[in-house]
């Protein structure tokens, strides 16, 4: 169980989160959705422990660092660096082999496959930057199945993803979810939310409401995000 | 023709100078790869003016001793590096400004400071000169080319990583700022390393020119390493000789002769030349 109790972080010198309690359930699938600027990605970061809270605390029980998987924002990532994509893939078994060991061959049989389940078998020798935007973050995906890690947490997983590849990530939702792992997704597809999601955490800087995911994104809460942000970017929330 | 490329090399001082060069031709340029990669290169361009006080000071205190100036070099370049890293932060990576201030204080305070000690060329320290190759210069480029690369082996994956996906690494508990800065010591010492025979403002260019080059050439973080550090080995030859025969400091020569191939790279490269873009029209 990951226990947030009235946490709040600052990003730069403002409060980008505020006041958030409640928990993450072993084998839980959580929707984290807000307009932007509502602190989405800084709460995400905080609980996978690289961004520093500032108030309350983050009780992770007692999971260890290898235990918690995040797949950060495509946009974060330098995506001219002349890497291949095998060895990016292989990256996520970091845990394993650490900075100096060399890469097992379990591991590397996890990479082939990882990469055929995202539907890149064929692109492991070229250059990440040779990949779309699509691709590259399928293959940030292929990485977290390298992972292998119990606690995923994911930072807009299906941003920039046509339909075909959105129903991969679906199958591999419902395959995590048969596995037990927890899973903590940023999103701002509340359709997808809606379907594949059954708790949510609504969140525009402090804490809207946090649930099940029916009642959270009534209209009433819905309005209340809105009202306690910018109505430019509460407006998105209002368009799906 | 066999004799102009080879005879000069029968002299000791010009051996000294070649066996030197090709232990930095094959520490510095992976470094600098990594540097191009992470978009690091002006922060050479502070370094190579932040180490000239610290070489001063050296030489000052130390009569022209190696071993003073080149740990004055090395903790000057440390202090440059951790101060351009703290701009970087505090300016949110808006530094130029105050990147192009360091440099300039620097430089003049280094030139200030040479002439303050009696019989320091400032030519000689600025440019470099393979007469000052001796034996104790050989010892420390050969020990800090050895030290670099077999460093840049360790750190060599968790340096991907960090340049790559930083937020990854973190998330991993990977002390990114570690293999930053050790990576950073490794290659001030390289730069220390180069400046008896290159000279302070031209031992950077060993390291970076032919790491830029490199980028026209091939495009996998290997291919560029194997391609900079053959595009400084063969600079670093020719440059010598023409050294010898125009009588012109052995730094400027080596720079130059990296130049021509980064400029060949730009217009008839493999990759983002010239010719590429008319040939795609």
């Amino acid at each position: 169980m990951i226990r947030l109790e009235d946490v709040g972080c600052r990003y730069r010198q403002a409060w980008a989160v505020e006041a958030v309690s409640g928990g993450f359930a072993p084998g839980s699938l959580t929707a984290v959705v807000g307009p932007n600027g509502a602190g989405k990605t800084t709460l995400l970061r905080a609980i996978a422990g690289v961004h520093p809270v500032a108030a309350g605390r983050i009780d992770r029980g007692g999971l260890a660092a290898n235990a918690i998987a995040l797949l950060p924002q495509a946009s974060r990532m330098d995506r001219s660096f002349p890497l291949s994509c095998a060895d990016v893939v292989a990256l996520g078994a970091w845990p394993r082999m650490g900075a100096f060991a060399a890469l097992k061959a379990g591991d590397a049989r996890r990479v082939l496959a990882a990469l055929a389940r995202v539907g890149l078998a064929d692109v492991g020798d070229r250059l990440v930057g040779a990949l779309s935007v699509g691709q590259f973050q399928r293959l940030l995906w292929a990485r977290l199945l390298v992972q292998d890690a119990p606690v995923l947490l994911l930072d807009e997983p299906v941003a920039g993803v046509d339909v075909a590849s959105e129903a991969i990530f679906q199958d591999m939702l419902a395959e995590w979810q048969r596995e037990g792992r927890t899973v903590i997704a940023v999103l701002h597809d509340l359709d997808l939310v809606l379907r594949r999601f059954p708790q949510t955490l609504l969140l525009a800087r402090r804490m809207i409401a946090w649930g099940e995911t029916g009642q959270v994104l009534s209209a009433a809460n819905r309005q209340r995000a809105r009202l306690s942000l910018d109505p430019w970017d509460a407006a998105l929330l209002d368009a799906s | 023709m066999f004799d102009l490329l080879f005879d000069p090399f029968s002299m000791g001082f010009m051996r000294r100078a070649l066996a030197g060069c090709i232990a930095l031709s094959l520490a510095g340029p992976p470094l600098g790869v990594f540097l191009v990669l992470r978009r690091m290169s002006l922060t050479t361009d502070v370094l190579q003016h932040g180490i000239l006080p610290g070489i001063a000071l050296g030489a000052v205190f130390g009569g022209m001793s190696l071993l003073a100036m080149g740990a004055g070099g090395l903790v000057a370049g440390l202090a440059v590096t951790l101060l351009a890293g703290w701009l970087a932060r505090v300016t949110a990576g808006r530094e130029d400004s105050q990147l192009a201030a360091v440099t300039l204080i620097a430089l003049a305070a280094g030139v200030a400071m040479v002439s303050l000690g009696r019989g320091i060329d400032l030519t000689h320290l600025l440019f470099g000169s393979v007469l000052a190759v001796d034996d104790a210069a050989l010892v420390l480029m050969a020990g800090v080319a050895s030290v670099a690369l077999l460093g840049l082996a360790v750190i060599w994956r968790p340096l991907i990583l960090q340049s790559f996906d930083p937020g990854f690494l973190d998330a991993l508990g990977g002390r990114g700022a570690v293999w930053h800065l050790g990576f950073m010591a490794l290659v001030v010492a390289c730069v220390v390393g180069g400046f008896a025979a290159l000279g302070t403002l031209m031992s950077v260019g060993l390291m970076m020119l032919p790491a830029v080059a490199a980028r026209h050439w091939a495009a996998s973080l290997a291919g560029q390493v194997r391609v900079a550090v053959g595009v400084a080995l063969a600079s670093s030859y020719g440059g010598l000789l023409v050294s010898y025969y125009a009588d012109i400091p052995a730094g400027p020569a080596i720079v130059l002769a990296a130049g021509l191939v980064w400029v060949a790279g730009v217009l008839v490269g493999r990759h983002d030349s010239l010719l590429g873009t008319l040939r795609r029209g």
